[in-house]
């Protein structure tokens, strides 16, 4: 089958990304995936894919990609303001492309991150049962590297082809303005001087410049947690590390898989696609949740990408 | 008469919404991981966990919340840990040839008050257990190291340790899969490669292997 895209420029960092390697923890392999499970989740659903299907992760700049052949697309996430041939596409909404036509986008105007999602599913090179790109060990995805000039990207026979047009009417669509990150109190909180935890929950963070699908590392509050040496344990994507330094680091879909740094708190699962909307320069605020919240949160946007199944 | 109950006090915390933290112990210890790598089997046999890592002395539950609460599937780890772990399957032997040649070898002999000959005789004498696989792909913990050994890690961190450095910190022992940055001490090298792309699981050791190293010339 004739590739679906081009690519004339890469943007800044555009990867192939899907829901990532889960299974591959116990060899060291970070997770990886989508940053943003809620944005590329919703690309698929508008172009009739699995929600696990592989999309476009473009990162603050986005690509120049024209159409091979015509094909149904979405654009999800963060509007880095989407144009087809120059003229605005919708965000959260399905729409063909004609052969030819060009999709670039122009400037950042909210979140970090948008998810390209093509009719069928972006095909590329699986590794260890995903085509999530792992930019550390350079494999999965297209060959393991952002996306370069003069890539093509192919995309699968797709099964059912619902109509353009399909949309996340914008009541569901997250708001990435309220950086607002909810998080429960980690295994070693207990650590945290009074005072630390006071910051933790009350001061604002800003994303630093060395931050990366990885980790943030946060800059604000110093945090104390003092104690014995924590023995490495197993680590999860929305964790909240406190290195000897006290500057906290908030651990993402690249994450170490295990580490021994107290965690004072961890992000629920419904704040993550926010978090996956920061970038440099960006202040957050941890606030305090409960259990029943965060599963609250998670059910409810589990119900809007429901309701994009046709 | 049912086999008599050990008494092991689990600790278990929430980790986010959809994982808890099960801690057995805070100490390096075989036996502590021993039972860390029986109650992850145990768990990960069940359908309402997703995945479930050991690493030291705790194991990391991933779960589905929509199969299971935080408080059940809490009480159901604090039952399996009460239970006698079967006994384990000597974990695969590996031998790893070491040029003893590290930047930090005179370092670490002169802390220690030993000729680096020493430190390299005392290094390559216990048969390591692996204790964790992870951080980066490839990477294992292994120990527990000879006390005549231990020191905390450099003050200062590498930025940058060559692929293959074997390095010590604590009471661990360690080869470094990448070149990448790195606060421990740089005892030799070796040419054994760790992580296995190819292969799947792409990394040579895992969790519950032994490991023996070897003074070898280039």
């Amino acid at each position: 089958m004739t590739p679906a895209l081009r690519v004339v420029a890469p943007g800044l960092l555009t990867t192939v990304q899907d829901l990532g390697r889960p299974h591959a923890l116990a060899s060291g392999v970070s997770p990886g995936g989508a940053m943003d499970r809620f944005a590329h989740s919703a690309a698929n659903l508008l172009v009739g894919n699995e929600r696990g299907a592989a999309t476009l992760e473009c990162t603050l700049r986005g690509p120049r990609l024209v159409a091979e052949r015509p094909c149904l697309i979405a654009v999800t996430g963060a509007d880095l303001e989407p144009r087809v041939n120059e003229a605005a596409a919708p965000l959260w909404t399905g729409f063909e492309l004609e052969a030819g036509d060009e999709l670039s986008f122009g400037a950042r105007r909210s979140g970090t991150r948008a998810y390209i999602a093509v009719a069928g599913g972006i095909l590329a090179e699986r590794w260890l049962g995903s085509m999530s790109t792992n930019l550390l060990v350079a494999r999965g995805g297209m060959h393991g590297r952002p996306l370069r000039e003069g890539d093509m990207i192919s995309a699968d026979e797709p099964h059912e082809r619902p109509p353009a047009g399909q949309t996340v009417p914008e009541q569901l669509r997250p708001g990435y303005a309220d950086h607002t990150l909810h998080a429960i109190a980690g295994p070693q909180a207990d650590r945290l001087v009074k005072e630390s935890r006071d910051s933790l929950f009350n001061t604002s963070f800003q994303v630093s410049p060395d931050s990366n699908r990885m980790g943030y590392r946060l800059v604000g509050a110093t945090l104390e947690a003092p104690g014995e040496e924590v023995l490495s344990f197993g680590l999860v994507a929305g964790a909240v590390q406190l290195p000897s330094g006290g500057r906290p680091i908030l651990l993402m879909a690249d994450h170490q898989t295990a580490g021994g740094y107290p965690v004072a708190a961890v992000v629920v699962s419904a704040s993550m696609p926010v978090a996956a909307q920061l970038a440099p320069g960006d202040e957050l605020r941890f606030v305090e949740t409960s259990i029943e919240r965060a599963l609250q949160m998670r059910e409810a946007q589990r119900a809007a990408l429901d309701a994009l199944v046709t | 008469m049912p086999p008599p109950r050990s008494r092991v006090r689990v600790r278990v915390y929430p980790l986010g919404d959809t994982a808890l933290f099960a801690e057995l112990g805070t100490r390096l210890d075989t036996a502590l991981n021993t039972r860390a790598i029986a109650l992850a089997a145990a768990l990960q046999k069940r359908r309402d966990v997703r995945r479930a890592v050991a690493g030291h002395g705790a194991v990391t539950v991933q779960f589905d919340p929509d199969q299971i609460s935080h408080d059940a599937l809490a009480s159901a780890i604090r039952r399996l840990a009460t239970k006698r772990p079967p006994v384990e399957e000597p974990g695969r032997l590996h031998r790893i040839p070491v040029v003893y040649d590290g930047p930090d070898l005179e370092a670490v002999a002169r802390e220690r008050g030993l000729a680096p000959q020493q430190v390299v005789e005392i290094h390559g004498r216990p048969i390591y257990r692996v204790f964790l696989v992870g951080f980066v792909p490839g990477w294992a913990y292994m120990g527990p190291l000879a006390d005549e050994l231990v020191l905390p890690r450099r003050a200062i961190p590498r930025t940058r340790v060559p692929a293959g450095s074997v390095a010590i910190a604590g009471q661990e022992t360690g080869i470094y899969p990448f070149a990448s940055p790195g606060g421990w001490h740089l005892i030799g090298r070796t040419s054994v490669r760790l992580f296995l792309p190819d292969s799947d699981p792409p990394s040579l050791f895992r969790t519950g292997d032994r490991v023996k190293f070897f003074a070898a010339s280039e």
